[in-house]
């Protein structure tokens, strides 16, 4: 399975879903016209935000770093968190606001632990360069990088509780080898969590 | 390719009939000024109303025989523009109050004879978007495609969604506020004193009178203008430049600012009424939906069913995108279908009228969705 088919696997049908980072709105389209969701959108990036828009889709230009009180406790069946908390400035804020608004929520991380990564940080000695983390260390969005262990110690130190979880190889898809070692073999994790 | 609509025609029409205001008065048969651009489809369902702010009329698009001036919107209605009228029916009426050919303080009372002046009643949103609604009557369109408008034009288009639920489809909110603050009420109730002071105003009656309160008129619009800018544009148009070389240590008006808002000030004051203006800012002062509802805006948004779209502008301090998001917080949390843009615009609350590339992209993509 791919990631929006376990997100299906893992959310009723006609849930409450609120998309942190929903980008260009790829996930919450599908949710919105295949699964009856009810879905609302975050972004920043304006042409994002106008993808959205034209997609038909709720989206409120938000800096998530700037706060997202305007959202209250367990307002949402769902919150997603793709691809999103390892630009953020307070990944470990976000990740309690995320489990704040929602009953649940689903979180999605790029893997800095993958092999690759690994071995080309130990053999150039230099910030990996890779598919899925393709700008160099000074030109990356990507700030708070961390491996599916550090996520799985943040989430024990903030007392959230992990439900779910799958790993993805990079072509994003599970595998074995990803479902085994993932910490070496998975490019991505994904969460189902909750306080 | 976006382009002009070319000339246009105001149309009248007299909306028929008691016609009951918020404030307990009536008016017997309204005579409405618009303006339409496009064409309705056979379904009628490509309608888009625009609802003027402040100082706006009827003239959104195009330009009038032997005029060189557009309409006030016109960078955003016309062929291939945000709102383009090679797909939509674009209705633009001049409010009750106005000051442009609609009914308003200017207009004779038919029962006394006199001009209306200072008997004109308050109207408020709620009045407009009544009579707004009766003229879609008598266009025959059941249900808008949108209804859309800045500042207090967005207002209008907010009460829209939830007095006239059924009748339209989507709500574009831009630069505005779910109410006035104290300072905003504040700039506004030192427009009025200017108007209210000059010894030209007469107690409203003078035009009666064969006279104008020009310099109250004149010192409102100046002031409110400076409300319209924002800091960083006044001060990249005119920073501290000089009309000539030297300062004259005088009262003149040395500075290029001091000049512009002189020359503003005058053109307005010569192609608007005195009572419509203190009117307008009453209607502005008064609109606060929530205040039906113990200040729940949330409560007051329960029956929409529009997609709403709520834009609003980096520099815009009269009504700073704070209070855009007090709108879409509340609909968020009323589980509405709410977009929100926040435009990044050095023109302060003015932007609203410029052609702004992300805007343009935001508010196409919203009507054409």
């Amino acid at each position: 399975m791919n990631t929006i088919e376990v997100i299906k696997n893992w959310i009723d049908k006609e849930s409450e879903v609120l998309d942190l980072g929903c980008g260009d709105g790829e996930i919450i389209n599908i949710l919105s016209k295949e699964w009856g969701s009810r879905v609302l959108g975050v972004e920043i990036n304006q042409d994002d935000i106008n993808k959205c828009i034209h997609s038909g889709l709720n989206v409120i230009h938000q800096n998530i770093d700037e706060g997202l009180g305007n959202f209250s406790d367990n307002s949402f069946d769902v919150v997603i968190m793709s691809q999103t908390i390892q630009v953020l400035r307070e990944p470990k804020k976000a990740l309690q606001e995320v489990t704040r608004i929602g009953n649940e929520s689903i979180v999605t991380i790029p893997n800095f632990g993958y092999w690759t990564t690994r071995i080309n940080l130990l053999l150039s000695g230099k910030m990996p360069v890779t598919g899925t983390l393709p700008n160099t260390w000074h030109d990356t969005d990507n700030i708070h990088l961390c491996t599916i262990k550090d996520f799985e110690n943040l989430c024990s130190e903030c007392g959230i509780n992990i439900r779910e979880k799958c790993f993805f190889n990079k072509f994003g898809k599970e595998s074995v080898l990803a479902k085994v070692v993932p910490n070496l073999f998975a490019t991505t994790a994904m969460y189902k969590i909750s306080k | 390719m976006s382009d002009s609509i070319g000339k246009v025609k105001a149309q009248k029409v007299t909306l028929k009939g008691k016609f009951e205001l918020e404030c307990g008065q009536s008016f017997n048969d309204i005579e409405l000024v618009y303006e339409t651009y496009g064409v309705l489809n056979a379904d009628a369902t490509n309608a888009i109303l625009i609802c003027h702010a402040l100082s706006g009329n009827h003239h959104a698009a195009g330009k009038y025989e032997n005029e060189e001036k557009p309409g006030w919107w016109d960078s955003l209605i016309g062929p291939g523009k945000a709102v383009d009228t090679n797909k939509f029916f674009v209705v633009c009426p001049n409010n009750i109050g106005g000051c442009h050919g609609s009914l308003g303080p200017n207009s004779i009372n038919h029962d006394t004879g006199d001009y209306y002046g200072p008997d004109f009643p308050i109207i408020t949103v709620r009045d407009w978007v009544n009579s707004q609604a009766k003229l879609s009557d008598l266009l025959g369109i059941e249900k808008w495609h949108a209804v859309m408008g800045g500042s207090l034009g967005g207002m209008q288009a907010l009460e829209w969604s939830y007095l006239y639920p059924r009748r339209i489809k989507k709500a574009g909110i831009i630069a505005a506020a779910p109410k006035l603050s104290a300072q905003n009420i504040a700039f506004n109730e030192v427009a009025r004193q200017a108007i209210l002071n000059d010894p030209d105003f007469e107690g409203g009656r003078y035009l009666d009178k064969n006279k104008y309160p020009k310099q109250g008129l004149k010192l409102a619009r100046m002031v409110g203008h400076i409300t319209y800018l924002s800091e960083e544009a006044m001060r990249s148009k005119f920073g501290r430049e000089l009309k000539k070389e030297k300062l004259n240590f005088g009262y003149d008006a040395e500075f290029e600012i001091e000049s512009y808002l002189r020359y503003q000030g005058d053109v307005f004051s010569e192609s608007f009424d005195a009572n419509t203006y203190l009117l307008m800012t009453k209607i502005l002062d008064y609109f606060d939906p929530a205040s039906n509802f113990e200040g729940k805006l949330v409560s007051a948004f329960e029956s929409i069913e529009a997609q709403l779209l709520v834009v609003s502008f980096s520099t815009d301090w009269r009504f700073a995108p704070e209070r855009s998001k007090e709108i879409v917080n509340a609909l968020i949390e009323a589980k509405k279908n709410v977009s929100y843009l926040e435009i990044d615009s050095p023109h302060g609350h003015d932007s609203f009228l410029f052609a702004n590339e992300d805007y343009v992209k935001g508010l196409s993509a919203f009507l054409e969705n």
